[in-house]
C-alpha cells in the first residue's frame, strides 16, 4: 500500500561549530499517525525536529511538506504550513494571560480582540477534551496547564502536524494519562503527532511508529506493534544494553541521618516543608517522591544547611565511626566536611554547584579551594580528580580545560554526580540527577549510587519517574505539598498507590 | 500660594523633561534593550535641534516660527533616532553588552554636544552665549489668554506646547503598548524573546523599531530643555544628563507603565525645586534636598520588591541578547 506523507524530511544536515547534530537524516510522518522519536541526550531530535519548526535553518537536505518542497526559515512559516511544536521548555510569557499567549504574533494591524479568542479557544478545548481559563496567567499555572496551554496555541493557529518535545518529563502519571487521551482525540481528529520522549513505556502505549536516532544518524523505523523495549533500546544505544536496574539487599543498615518535625517556612511565609520525619539508613538508597515543588528541594537544602528551620526541627547525624551531631544551625561548609554531599541538578544545571563559564578542574576545586595552609590555592589535586572522573564516568569533552557550559547536559551532570560521589560521602543526596539524561547515562549514575550504597553510604535520591524510584530505592518517601504522606517499600509498593500518595493530602483536605 | 504655583510650575517644566525621557525608555526597555544612553540621545536632541534652527535663524533675518519648530523637531528627532540605531546596531545585530554600549554612547554623545555646543557659543559671538530667541518663543508661546486666567487655571495652562506633548505621547504609548496587537508582541519580545520569536513574532525588527523610536522621543526632552527649560541657549554644565538619568531612575520609578510615568515625572520635578522654595536652607541642607527624588526611587524599588507584584517588575528578557540558534 502506498502511504502519504504528511512530512518528507530528505538528507538533512545541521552542526553546530565542530558537532554535527544531525548527519543526513531522512524522516517521514505520515497523516493521522502518532509518531515516537527516540534516542540518546544529544541524537539529535530536538534539533531535527527545530528544523521543522522553523528554529533552525538545516545546513543541507530538503524537507517536503503534502508533496511540495519547502523552505521553513522561521516559525512563522512553519505555522502557515500547519506545523507547530511544543517545546520542552514552554514558549510562554509569564506575565501574560493564557489567551494573550494564544494570540501572539497574529493579527498584528489590529486591536486585540480577546473576546473572539475566548470563544475560539472554548471551540478547541471542547473538541478534544481541553481545560483552559483564558484569562489565567501563565504564572499562576501548574506545569501541566501551560502544557494544555501549549498545545491549544499551536492548536488555535491551524497546526495539522504537532510536535510534542519531552512532554511527560515533567507530568504526574495522572496527568499523563490526560495527555494521552488528549493525543488520541488529535490523532482521530486526523491531526499527525510527533512525540519525543526517553520512556519507553510511553512509547509502547502511545504510539504507532517508532523511529530511531543516534549521534544524528536516522537508524530506522518500525511499527510499534512489532517491536519492544528491549529491541528499541538496543537500536538507540547501538548495542545491547541491559534494561534492568540493580537493587541489592541493603547490607546491615544503621541509623544515618534522622529527621524530626522539620519544618521550613520561606520568604513568602509559605510552609514549604510541614513537620517531617523520617530516618536515613547507611547502605540502603532513599527515594523522594512528589510532584515537583512538593518540598524535595527544601528537604536536601535543610540538610545541606542551606534553609534556616523554624524551631522544634532537629536533623540528628550519625556519622560511621564518630559522634551524632545535630545539624541544625551548622554552616553549610561544617555539614560538608562530616561527609553529607549533595547534588542537586536543577531545571537548568547551573544554578547550584556548578558555574558554567568555569573549566572542568575549576568546578571541582570549589568544593576544595579552602583546604590546605598555603596563601595560594591547590590546583594540582582537583585536577587530578577532575581527570579520575572525566575517565571514571566516561565525560565526553575535549580536554579539562573548556568552560562546562560547552560540554552537552549529560556531560556536566556527570561532572557534578562525580564530584560529590569523589568525596566519599556518609550521607549523599541527589536530586533529579538523571533529568532529561539518557538510558545509557542514567544507568552509570544507577550504577553510581548503588556503589555507594554498597560502600555503606546513606543515599538519598529525588527522582522524577516512579517507575525507576520503584527499581532503585528500598523505601521511598512520599511528599506531598511540605508533608510526608508517607513512606513505602520499594519492593513492594505499586505505581498507583505512589501516585496517589503524590496528591493524597489534596483529597484528605477535601474530604 | 504664590510660593506653590511657583513650585507647581518648575515641577512640571523639569518633569516635561524627564517625561520623554522616560516614555522613549519605557518603550526601549519593553522590547528588552535597557539603554543606558538616554542621557545622550538627549543630548544628541538638544544640540542638533539648538544646531538646526540657530544656522535657520542666522541666515533668514525673519524667519518663519512653524518652520523653525519643525525644523528643530525634525532634527532633534533624526539625531536622536540616528544615536537609538547605533545602540540598536550595536546590542542587536552584533550583540555588544546592553550596558557598556549604553554608557558608552551618553559619553560620547555628552562630547558631541558640548564640542558643538561650544563651537555654537563661540559662533555666535558677543558674550559668547548663543540664543535662538525666535524658535525659543515659539516653543515657549502658550496660549494667548493663558495669562489672564485664574492662577490655577493659569497653572495648567500655562505653558508651551511641548508640555502637553509630552504627556500625549505618554498616553499613547500607554495605549499601543497595552490595547494593540503590536503592543502585546511586544511585550513579549521583552519578556521572552524566543518565545516571541517562537509564536512568529519578527524580534529583531521590533526591538530595532522600539529602541529607535524610543530614542527619538527620549530626543525630543532634550530638545524641550534647550528650547523651553533653558530659553534657546547651551550652558555645558552637565544639565541635561543629570536629567537624563533622572528619566533612567523615572522608568524604574513608574515600573515601566507610561501613565505613571507621567505623575512621577511631575512629583520628579517638584522634588528637586523643592529646596528653591523650602526657607531656611544653608547650601549644605540643600543638596541633600536635591537627593530627594532618587531617595524616592530607591524606596519605590524597595517597596515593589517587598510586594513581589509581578505586574510592577521589569520586563524578564531586559539587558540579555537574543541569538535564536543559541544552545
Amino acid at each position: 500500500m502506498e502511504t502519504r506523507k504528511a512530512i518528507h524530511m530528505v538528507d538533512i544536515t545541521k552542526t553546530f561549530g565542530e558537532v554535527v547534530a544531525n548527519d543526513k537524516v531522512c524522516l517521514d510522518i505520515r497523516p493521522g499517525e502518532i509518531l515516537a522519536l527516540l534516542g540518546e541526550n544529544g541524537s539529535g531530535k530536538t534539533t531535527l525536529m527545530n528544523m521543522l519548526s522553523g528554529i533552525y535553518l538545516p545546513e543541507g537536505g530538503r524537507i517536503c511538506v503534502n508533496d511540495n518542497t519547502e523552505v521553513i526559515r522561521c516559525p512563522r512559516d512553519a505555522y502557515n504550513l500547519g506545523i507547530g511544536m511544543i517545546h520542552q521548555h514552554f514558549k510562554l510569557v509569564d506575565v501574560l494571560t493564557a489567551a494573550e499567549n494564544i494570540v501572539l504574533g497574529l493579527n498584528e494591524h489590529k486591536l486585540i480582540d480577546l473576546k473572539n479568542v475566548r470563544t475560539q479557544v472554548k471551540a478547541i478545548c471542547d473538541r478534544y477534551g481541553f481545560v483552559v481559563e483564558p484569562d489565567k496567567k501563565v504564572y499562576d499555572m501548574s506545569v501541566s496547564e501551560k502544557q494544555t496551554l501549549e498545545i491549544v496555541k499551536v492548536l488555535y493557529r491551524g497546526a495539522d502536524i504537532l510536535i510534542l518535545d519531552e512532554p511527560t518529563a515533567v507530568l504526574t502519571p495522572q496527568e499523563t494519562e490526560k495527555l494521552f487521551a488528549v493525543m488520541r482525540n488529535m490523532k482521530a481528529d486526523g491531526k499527525s503527532i510527533v512525540i519525543i520522549t526517553h520512556k519507553l513505556h510511553e512509547v509502547m502505549e502511545i504510539s504507532d511508529r517508532v523511529a530511531v536516532l543516534r549521534r544524528g544518524k536516522f537508524i530506522g523505523d518500525i511499527n510499534t506493534a512489532d517491536t519492544n523495549p528491549q529491541q528499541l533500546t538496543d537500536m538507540m544505544v547501538g548495542r545491547a544494553v541491559s534494561l534492568n536496574i540493580d537493587r541489592p539487599e541493603p547490607k546491615e543498615p544503621v541509623e544515618r541521618l534522622m529527621v524530626q518535625n522539620l519544618t521550613v517556612v520561606d520568604a513568602d511565609g509559605v510552609k514549604r516543608l510541614d513537620n517531617v520525619s523520617f530516618t536515613a539508613y547507611g547502605g540502603e538508597i532513599l527515594g523522594i517522591a512528589g510532584i515537583t515543588g512538593s518540598g524535595q528541594r527544601e528537604l536536601l537544602e535543610a540538610i545541606a544547611g542551606l534553609q534556616t528551620m523554624e524551631a522544634g526541627s532537629s536533623i540528628r547525624f550519625m556519622p560511621p565511626g564518630k559522634e551524632e551531631v545535630e545539624l541544625v544551625g551548622k554552616s553549610p561548609l561544617d555539614i560538608y566536611k562530616l561527609g553529607v554531599g549533595l547534588a542537586f541538578v536543577p531545571e537548568d544545571r547551573f544554578g547550584m554547584g556548578l558555574v558554567g563559564s568555569m573549566d572542568l578542574s575549576d568546578n571541582v576545586m570549589l568544593r576544595s579551594y579552602k583546604c590546605g595552609k598555603s596563601a595560594f590555592t591547590d590546583r594540582k589535586t582537583p585536577r587530578a580528580l577532575a581527570q579520575k572522573i572525566v575517565d571514571e564516568l566516561e565525560v565526553v569533552t575535549p580536554s579539562l580545560n573548556i568552560p562546562l557550559r560547552r560540554l552537552s547536559g549529560g556531560n556536566v551532570q556527570k561532572v557534578l554526580v562525580g564530584r560529590e560521589i569523589a568525596s566519599e560521602p556518609s550521607l549523599l543526596m541527589s536530586a533529579y540527577a538523571v533529568r532529561g539524561l539518557d538510558i545509557n547515562t542514567s544507568y552509570t549514575i544507577y550504577r553510581l549510587l548503588n556503589e555507594q550504597k554498597a560502600r555503606g553510604a546513606a543515599v538519598m535520591y529525588v527522582g522524577e519517574d516512579l517507575d525507576v524510584l520503584l527499581e532503585l530505592c528500598d523505601r521511598i518517601l512520599v511528599l506531598c505539598a511540605g508533608k510526608v504522606s508517607g513512606i513505602v517499600d520499594g519492593r513492594a509498593a505499586k505505581k498507583e498507590e505512589v501516585g496517589l500518595l503524590m496528591t493524597h493530602l489534596e483529597e484528605e483536605a477535601k474530604a | 500660594m504664590t510660593q506653590l504655583i511657583s513650585l507647581f510650575q518648575g515641577g512640571i517644566m523639569f518633569g516635561t523633561v524627564i517625561l520623554y525621557g522616560a516614555t522613549g525608555e519605557i518603550l526601549t526597555e519593553k522590547s528588552g534593550n535597557l539603554n543606558l544612553g538616554v542621557p545622550g540621545i538627549m543630548y544628541m536632541g538638544g544640540i542638533v535641534g539648538l544646531m538646526s534652527v540657530f544656522f535657520y535663524e542666522m541666515n533668514n533675518p525673519a524667519p518663519n516660527k512653524l518652520l523653525c519648530i519643525l525644523i528643530a523637531m525634525g532634527c532633534a528627532f533624526a539625531a536622536s533616532v540616528l544615536g537609538g540605531l547605533i545602540y540598536s546596531i550595536l546590542t542587536i545585530s552584533l550583540r555588544a553588552n546592553q550596558n557598556v554600549t549604553g554608557l558608552t554612547l551618553t559619553i560620547f554623545a555628552s562630547g558631541f554636544a558640548n564640542f558643538f555646543g561650544g563651537s555654537l557659543n563661540k559662533l555666535a559671538g558677543g558674550v559668547g552665549q548663543i540664543s535662538v530667541a525666535t524658535t525659543s518663543a515659539a516653543f515657549r508661546a502658550s496660549l494667548p489668554f493663558a495669562q489672564d486666567l485664574h492662577p490655577i487655571l493659569s497653572m495648567l495652562l500655562g505653558y508651551g506646547f511641548m508640555v502637553y506633548l509630552a504627556v500625549v505621547l505618554a498616553f499613547v504609548t500607554n495605549w499601543v503598548i497595552n490595547r494593540t496587537s503590536v503592543g502585546l508582541n511586544l511585550r513579549a519580545v521583552g519578556e521572552n524573546p524566543a518565545t516571541a520569536d517562537a509564536a512568529g513574532i519578527n524580534v529583531t525588527r521590533y526591538k530595532y523599531l522600539a529602541t529607535c523610536i524610543g530614542a527619538g522621543i527620549s530626543g525630543l526632552g532634550g530638545l524641550y530643555y534647550v528650547m523651553d527649560y533653558t530659553k534657546g541657549t547651551w550652558d555645558s554644565d552637565g544639565g541635561i544628563e543629570r536629567l537624563g538619568w533622572l528619566a533612567v531612575a523615572l522608568v524604574i520609578f513608574s515600573s515601566w507603565k507610561p501613565k505613571r510615568g507621567i505623575w512621577g515625572a511631575y512629583l520628579f520635578g517638584m522634588l528637586s525645586w523643592l529646596y528653591f522654595y523650602l526657607p531656611g536652607l544653608t547650601r549644605r541642607s540643600m543638596e541633600l534636598f536635591k537627593m530627594l527624588p532618587y531617595l524616592v526611587t530607591v524606596i519605590v524599588l524597595v517597596v515593589v520588591s517587598l510586594r513581589r507584584s509581578r505586574e510592577n517588575q521589569p520586563p524578564a528578557g531586559l539587558g540579555l541578547p537574543y541569538f535564536r540558534e543559541e544552545r
